[in-house]
């Protein structure tokens, strides 16, 4: 019951994870993050003078290119770069550089399950990297349902043979102090927000809210994950920034 | 608090029109305090709903969607095709969603629009919903077959956004779902070669050696017929079938799925401020049901 899975891991273990900032010399920010085989390496250029037609000029762009492994972008890979956008605009703080455009490129080295997870992930450490303003960190989770449990991060078998799955990215959690009077009116607390959901497949209304709770509880983990790998760079990147 | 109070003051001697073109967030935001819309409708009522069968003459199946002006053309074009290796006894259907510069001014002649290629993947998801173990999707594609390994239905079904006001998901699975019912399978025969040809409706009385096959004119055997809605989050509210302005003003959208057994087929929330909360997504689920 314990060891069920086909790589010896529990239903809510997660693969290894690995981030490593500052890969790429030339980029303004770039970032590697894998969990487990998945691999993928984002860079970020800007902010960059000027936004792209029918943009809101009064706000700072976000532009998302994904590049696959191999061959041409193709649908899903357009819907990964409108999710990642989307999930990226809501994360940084668009009127600090109003009329300008931040491109972040994202590079899949490897896919082997919760490819848009790893992304969004990669993404936000390379945006980190850059110094791009962001109100707060996201982290990315898939949820798997098989045999009305739910798994977390599966590797691309365990995502084929599965039932439903959910890509769910919610806001990290804040240790920064806030004013005591907000901690009170506020009914959740801000990382149990969702920023971003996707699924497929059919599953009921009560397994996703179970995905849910297995999400944010993990959620936490992965942002101190991050968290970490952020101060653990820091200082050795502080010379080269000066 | 000053910018705003001035606001408020400008909008008593402003036009409404004025203010709404400059001011269109608070314009909203005071619709909102009154519970209502700018089209007069109450925050969880969705926009008048019709459907009408079979627009598309020359097709096999088709169908065209309205909900309030956002409208859409489905039409399905069947073709025989020889199946894969790996699945001989199932036909294939492809979804092409198309949005040309007619539907939107935000749509410019020779660029694709953005949304396009996301709304057909979300599209083709939601009705193939190909899971290797259970398939749980809208039709069987088992259904499709027409010889075991020689011959299978290849469905082409074209969406076109004649008029984008919002909500384009939901309308584009009403279209296509209306669509497959409006299905009839065509007549196919055996061509001198062995192969299943299609017939056309030319040959229909001229040729009277070869025999369809298929004498009666099956239609296609939904599963579970999924049914879509997207709400908009602002602040507390949520409000039910957003038009195009309200989309692009606030811009937290929620596109439930369910299907006819009140089964969760898709919770999409592309990006957007944290706003769902574990409260927004019962509600917005409670509201699709009520819509059903």
């Amino acid at each position: 019951m314990e060891v069920d899975r086909a790589d010896g891991r529990t239903r809510n273990q997660l693969r290894p994870l690995a981030c490593t900032r500052g890969t790429l010399n030339r980029a303004h920010g770039s970032a590697t993050w894998s969990q487990g085989e998945t691999k993928v390496l984002a860079a970020v250029f800007g902010p960059k003078a000027g936004t792209k037609k029918n943009e809101n000029p009064e706000k700072a762009c976000i532009e998302v290119i994904w590049k696959p492994k191999t061959g041409l972008i193709g649908k899903p890979e357009k819907e990964y770069e409108m999710i990642l956008k989307r999930t990226l605009q809501s994360i940084c703080l668009l009127t600090v550089n109003p009329n300008t455009t931040t491109s972040i490129i994202v590079q899949v080295v490897n896919d082997d399950g919760a490819l848009l997870p790893c992304a969004i992930n990669a993404a936000c450490a390379a945006l980190v990297d850059a110094g791009i303003p962001l109100k707060h960190l996201a982290v990315a989770i898939c949820c798997c349902l098989a045999d009305g449990y739910v798994t977390l991060d599966p590797c691309k078998l365990e995502e084929q043979r599965t039932k439903a799955f959910a890509y769910l990215v919610f806001p990290n959690s804040l240790v920064s102090v806030r004013r005591k009077g907000s901690l009170q009116v506020e009914i959740e607390p801000v990382e149990h927000g969702i920023i971003t959901s996707v699924t497929r497949g059919v599953m009921p209304v009560e397994d996703y809210l179970r995905c849910l709770e297995r999400g944010r509880a993990v959620s936490a983990k992965l942002s101190e994950f991050l968290r970490r790998s952020m101060q653990v760079q820091a200082p050795s990147d502080s010379p080269t920034a000066g | 608090m000053g910018p705003m109070n001035d606001s408020s003051d400008l909008s008593s001697e402003m036009e409404v029109d004025a203010f709404r073109r400059l001011f269109p967030l608070r314009f909203h935001e005071r619709h909102l305090l009154e519970s209502i819309r700018p089209d007069g409708r109450p925050l969880g009522r969705a926009r008048d709903t019709t459907l009408a069968f079979g627009a598309v003459a020359s097709a096999d199946g088709s169908a065209l969607a309205k909900i309030g002006c956002t409208t859409m053309l489905a039409a399905i074009k069947m073709e025989v095709m020889t199946p894969t290796v790996e699945s001989p006894n199932e036909g294939c259907i492809a979804v092409e969603f198309h949005m040309p510069p007619i539907c939107s001014p935000t749509v410019r002649p020779g660029r694709p629009a953005e949304v396009a290629p996301v709304v057909s993947k979300q599209l083709s998801d939601t009705i193939l919903r190909q899971v290797v173990m259970t398939f749980s999707g809208m039709i069987d594609l088992k259904d499709l077959s027409l010889v075991n390994g020689k011959a299978a239905w290849m469905a082409y079904l074209d969406i076109y956004c004649l008029d984008a006001d919002g909500a384009l998901f939901d309308t584009a699975l009403l279209s296509a779902v209306a669509a497959f019912c409006h299905l009839k399978f065509p007549m196919v025969s055996l061509n001198d070669d062995g192969r299943v040809v299609v017939v056309s409706g030319e040959s229909k009385g001229g040729k009277s050696g070869k025999e369809a096959v298929n004498k009666e004119q099956r239609k296609l055997n939904l599963i579970s017929i999924p049914f879509s809605l997207t709400c908009t989050l602002h602040n507390n509210y949520i409000l039910a079938d957003p038009t195009a302005e309200e989309e692009s003003i606030m811009e937290t959208l929620v596109t439930v799925v369910l299907d006819s057994s009140l089964q969760l087929v898709s919770f999409y929330k592309p990006g957007g401020p944290v706003l769902a909360f574990t409260s927004a997504v019962m509600v917005s689920s409670d509201l699709q049901k009520a819509i059903i």
